[in-house]
């Protein structure tokens, strides 16, 4: 069964946010790595792109398929993760440590239409 | 199977050599070639002999799977078996031995072949004009969208830069518009697989340069709104392309120029019986209605009034996109083809297409999931197993099915389903390999309750089991000397 987290926020196209002050870090789902298999690359944004929510940020690449990446807040982005780039696999270890950017928030009040963990491990079920 | 793995560069011998010339007698240092592009180490290239050679790829082409050796259910593929006639038609040396660039008036009988079978492919789908150029499938789709660009552009309607893609159009769509510079819009199919024409509407303006649709479309389903989806695109001023991998079960029966699409691809190596995927190479026309054929790619061909044959091109064309005139002996084994079947077989063709996927789906529609439960065309997907808590996934059945000397359908595409597999038998097949397949098939779903480790480390069977896939698609290794 794939994991969720309490305290997190989650989209319904499989990425999480997670809250810390004016910043957000953004990731995808246990339940999203589960679905694409191994990881091979991550298509990142740049640091100080913008994006608001629901735009496209990136890319993931698996051995079966490439999926894009939906932004589930709107900002600026301060921060990407590096370590991807040598290791996608990071993702498939662990979800919710391995964050792709991190993201200042222009918007805050967004993650309110956001699903909780419990909403969301009710909507991975009725995906499946 | 006998096994073999050897690359040719472990046969080689120092010295050795597949051929004995004469001394040339001319000096072979290239004087007039400058230092910055000749070669300074040596070519290490293998050495070996005539029979090393032989051998080695007959050895290799041993373990090959084709169409020729069992039944290849690739969904979206069409693998159905190329008649032998075709090859026979194409070695013909007075075809075969021509040069692209012979005057034309020596090459008559090739510029004949490839007018008369352009026109046969305009009787069956319903277009006007035909392009024989373009390589391949992906080629056809981007020889049509220049097409399309190149339309708007003439008319001095510039803003037209976005095109609309369903999501359950075929795999290869969004990355030819993204290649011609336009941006794919995805809209969304309704549960019941079919494009959601409310959710087209909105999007619907003067930035949309056209719809790119496969209909059926990649669940095998035809798109019964095709007219009203016609009326909408062209009500915007937009276009409307067909993406020909699924032509095969409409062949001789319906024509997408009646549909209202604008501009068409073919598969010849799909619909057309030519051989592909390692057997040859491909061969992907591209058909346009009337008010669309100054912008074919040229070289075209013409007949005049005294029954000869030119090569002409247009101002208005969207360009050049073959050197010559496309992948000639393709065409020929797709004419053979067209003329072999004849007007009345080649209506039978999509027919038992069509009637083969529906007899497999629904033969094993109570043990794998069917996501959407109505007559298909040539094609239809499965979600998985029906029962998903052994864990067993799509992989595992596939790889399973090699086990028992099948290959495998296409799988994990259409990405609409986590667990897609994706079966197309094609006319070809008997009902006795058919029920061969769905009797292993349930066997499969047998041994994913029982012994679901068995499925997990398929395949057993095959010269080698599961690859790394993350390693080769992160790390590979592109030559012999990286080893």
């Amino acid at each position: 069964m794939a994991k969720t987290i309490e305290g997190l926020y989650y989209s319904e196209s499989h990425e999480w946010v997670r809250i810390e002050g004016e910043y957000g870090y953004v990731g995808i789902t246990d339940y999203a790595q589960q679905a694409m298999g191994n990881i091979v690359y991550v298509d990142m944004p740049e640091e100080d792109d913008e994006f608001t929510a629901g735009e496209e940020f990136g890319a993931v690449e698996s051995v079966k398929a490439a999926s894009d990446l939906i932004s589930p807040v709107s900002g600026v982005v301060e921060e990407i993760n590096n370590d991807l780039e040598d290791k996608p696999e990071l993702i498939n270890q662990d979800a919710y440590s391995a964050w792709i950017m991190k993201i200042r928030l222009t918007n805050p009040e967004e993650k309110d239409s956001l699903m909780d963990a419990t909403a969301y491990a009710a909507f991975c079920e009725k995906e499946q | 199977m006998k096994y073999y793995d050897k690359l040719i560069f472990e046969l080689s011998q120092n010295g050795r050599c597949g051929y004995s010339l004469p001394e040339c007698g001319w000096d072979e240092t290239a004087t007039d070639i400058s230092a910055c592009l000749r070669r300074e180490s040596d070519t290490r290239l293998p050495e070996v002999s005539e029979p090393d050679v032989v051998r080695h790829y007959t050895n290799l082409s041993n373990m090959n799977f084709g169409v020729d050796t069992g039944f290849y259910p690739l969904g979206s593929c069409t693998m159905k078996y190329n008649p032998k006639i075709n090859e026979e038609v194409a070695s013909m040396p007075g075809f075969a031995c021509l040069h692209p660039l012979q005057p034309e008036s020596t090459a008559q009988g090739a510029l004949q072949l490839y007018h008369d079978l352009s026109k046969a492919l305009s009787a069956i789908t319903g277009m006007a004009e035909f392009s024989l150029n373009p390589f391949a499938g992906a080629h056809g789709e981007l020889t049509g969208l220049m097409i399309m660009r190149q339309y708007h552009l003439q008319r001095g309607d510039v803003g037209r830069t976005r095109v609309i893609v369903p999501d359950s159009a075929h795999g290869t769509n969004p990355a030819s518009a993204a290649v011609c510079g336009l941006e794919v819009v995805v809209v969304k199919s309704k549960p019941d697989g079919t494009i959601d024409t409310e959710e087209l509407a909105s999007l619907l303006d003067e930035t949309i340069a056209g719809i790119m649709m496969t209909n059926p479309n990649t669940l095998g389903l035809f798109e019964t709104e095709i007219l009203k989806i016609a009326e909408m695109v062209h009500g915007c001023g937009g276009l409307l392309y067909y993406d020909g991998a699924n032509f095969n079960p409409l062949l001789g029966k319906v024509r997408p120029g009646d549909m209202g699409f604008d501009i068409l691809h073919l598969n010849l190596h799909k619909t057309f019986s030519t051989p592909h995927g390692g057997g040859g190479p491909g061969s992907g026309p591209v058909g346009v209605a009337s008010r669309l054929a100054e912008y074919l790619p040229y070289p075209r061909v013409e007949r005049d009034d005294d029954g000869c044959y030119h090569i002409v091109g247009s101002d208005k064309s969207a360009g050049r996109v073959s050197g010559f005139m496309g992948n000639f002996t393709v065409l020929m084994k797709a004419y053979a083809y067209i003329l072999s079947l004849g007007k009345q077989n080649i209506k039978k063709a999509g027919a038992l297409a069509t009637l083969n996927a529906n007899y497999i789906k629904e033969s094993l529609k109570d043990c794998y999931k069917l996501p959407v439960d109505k007559l298909c065309k040539h094609e239809f997907v499965f979600d998985g197993l029906a029962d998903k808590s052994t864990g067993v996934t799509t992989l595992d059945i596939a790889k399973r099915l090699l086990d028992y000397g099948f290959h495998a359908p296409t799988i994990y595409f259409p990405l609409l389903f986590h667990q897609s597999i994706m079966i197309e038998p094609t006319e070809t097949e008997s009902k006795e390999t058919l029920d061969a397949f769905v009797s292993v098939m349930r066997k499969i779903a047998e041994e994913a309750k029982t012994e679901p480790e068995v499925l997990r480390d398929a395949p057993h069977n095959t010269p080698v089991r599961r690859l790394d896939e993350t390693t080769a698609a992160k790390h590979p290794i592109l030559t012999y000397f990286e080893l």
